[in-house]
């Protein structure tokens, strides 16, 4: 898969990255007076569909951006598998929502994720008849564990870390199965910022060994081992082994504040893949412009939601993400 | 033998140099029908950098022409089983079919890359033709050598 040719397809990405959001971009969106302004900037700049309009529908507005990417790889790839590993967090999401309602007889709202490799439905229907065939075999354990974890404990947290860790290593093991170096990257690096975060979170809860060795997974650039004898004896410990990482930068952000490493992270995948803009050949530029993408959409969404709450410019400029372009 | 000798020679030069172009030009086809795509007023430019790596095709049909015509194919005496004039010639079409083979493959990357380029900077347009132009160069050293050296056998 490596090997294949993505010619047209990468020429046509190129033309699209010209319409990416740029870094000064973002600057004017923070700069703007109000969110319907900040809004504006973005239809101006041809977000949404011309139809849909209105601060309070920001969020359908992102949701067409959103379906835009895809309808475009889907029209540029034969087989959109490889792109398998940007949707299985979805699944999972989507598999502890469907858990949750079936548990408490709830029906929530706009709960499902549509974007996802396997239909909202099927794993619903899956859950509801306990008939864990329907779902794909990667997944049927731990879906029959966390939901049978949550009928006997009605412990929400505990269900949610189980499938949170069979989403990170099915995210990695996705990558690596594609032997595509930005694929395989992006798996890594998803797995390494959420086990870092988790490792974080947990330490400030005082949570224990056993809850670690169920929230983390395992990969190749941290020992996790390490990682969670850190979380359990201090803050400083975890910093200093982070130190002791590739991913030392790191260390310095969690030491500003969480969101200063969330950004971190994501900046992290984002300088990962920057050298793809000179690729003209390969998978690699259509993975990156994915990623891109679902990048500015976040950002978009952090600099809106904090013009909405009345944020002032700086809380919201340190949250920003760099940009691809 | 002689005679099979540079007819192989004369075969090999529009065989590989021509296989060469063929997929270098599809190749940067491919991208430039992607740019045409989301820009169609790119059409005239990325045309001309598709065409770049096609040259190869022609050297070597035109070394197959002058190779086919010394040695009389044409009309004229062959070299019959003279294995030594035979290899001669075959040995000068050389250059052209093995570089025009490999010219075209590489010239097609850096067209499709100088593609890229257009797409994003159109006002470039000339800086962008002048990289695949670069790789021309040995296609016209080795076209050059191969009829050299055909010119030089003694008939």
């Amino acid at each position: 898969m490596s090997d294949k040719q993505y010619i047209y397809a990468v020429a046509r990405i190129r033309a699209k990255e010209m319409h990416l959001l740029t870094g000064g971009f973002m600057e004017q969106l923070i700069a703007a007076k109000s969110p319907g302004e900040c809004l504006q900037l973005l239809l101006d700049k041809g977000w949404g569909d011309g139809q849909v309009n209105g601060v309070d529908r920001f969020e359908e507005i992102l949701s067409i951006e959103r379906k835009k990417t895809w309808d475009l790889m889907d029209e540029l790839m034969d087989d959109l598998s490889p792109f398998d590993v940007f949707l299985y967090s979805n699944d999972y999401h989507n598999l502890k929502a469907a858990i949750k309602e079936v548990c408490t007889g709830t029906d929530y709202e706009g709960i499902f994720i549509s974007q996802g490799t396997i239909e909202p439905e099927v794993i619903f229907k899956a859950i509801e008849e306990r008939d864990y065939s329907l779902l794909p075999e990667r997944m049927r354990p731990v879906a029959k564990e966390a939901f049978d974890t949550l009928l006997h404990t009605r412990d929400g947290q505990l269900c949610d870390i189980m499938v949170d860790k069979a989403a990170l290593e099915a995210i990695y093991e996705a990558g690596y199965a594609t032997k595509n170096p930005i694929l395989s990257l992006y798996g890594e690096l998803t797995v390494v910022t959420a086990d870092l975060k988790t490792a974080v979170r947990a330490q400030r809860t005082g949570k224990d060994m056993a809850f670690l060795k169920k929230s983390l997974a395992p990969c190749k650039t941290l020992d996790i081992n390490a990682l969670m004898a850190a979380a359990v004896d201090s803050f400083d410990a975890i910093i200093k082994y982070l130190s002791s990482t590739k991913y030392a930068d790191g260390a310095e952000e969690l030491k500003k504040s969480p969101s200063a490493f969330e950004r971190w992270g994501d900046n992290l995948i984002i300088r990962a893949i920057r050298p793809e803009i000179h690729h003209p050949f390969t998978l690699g530029p259509l993975a990156a412009y994915v990623l891109a993408r679902e990048n500015e959409i976040k950002t978009v969404r952090i600099v809106l939601s904090g013009k909405i709450n009345d944020m002032p410019e700086d809380s919201i400029r340190e949250r920003v993400r760099e940009m691809y372009v | 033998m002689g005679t099979t000798f540079a007819l192989l020679g004369a075969a090999s030069a529009a065989l590989f140099a021509g296989v060469g172009s063929a997929i270098a030009v599809g190749r940067a086809g491919q991208a430039a029908a992607g740019a045409v795509t989301e820009d169609p007023s790119l059409f005239s430019k990325v045309l001309i950098l598709q065409l770049l790596p096609g040259t190869q095709g022609i050297y070597g049909l035109l070394i197959a022409f002058i190779a086919l015509g010394r040695i009389g194919i044409m009309g004229g005496t062959l070299p019959g089983d003279d294995v030594a004039l035979g290899l001669s010639y075959f040995a000068a079409c050389l250059p052209m079919a093995v570089v025009g083979l490999i010219s075209a493959l590489q010239q097609s990357k850096a067209s499709v890359a100088a593609i890229a380029l257009v797409e994003k900077r159109p006002d470039q347009f000339g800086k962008a033709m002048i990289f695949p132009a670069m790789v021309e160069t040995y296609a016209i050293l080795a076209l050059l050598i191969s009829i050299l050296a055909i010119n030089g056998i003694p008939a």
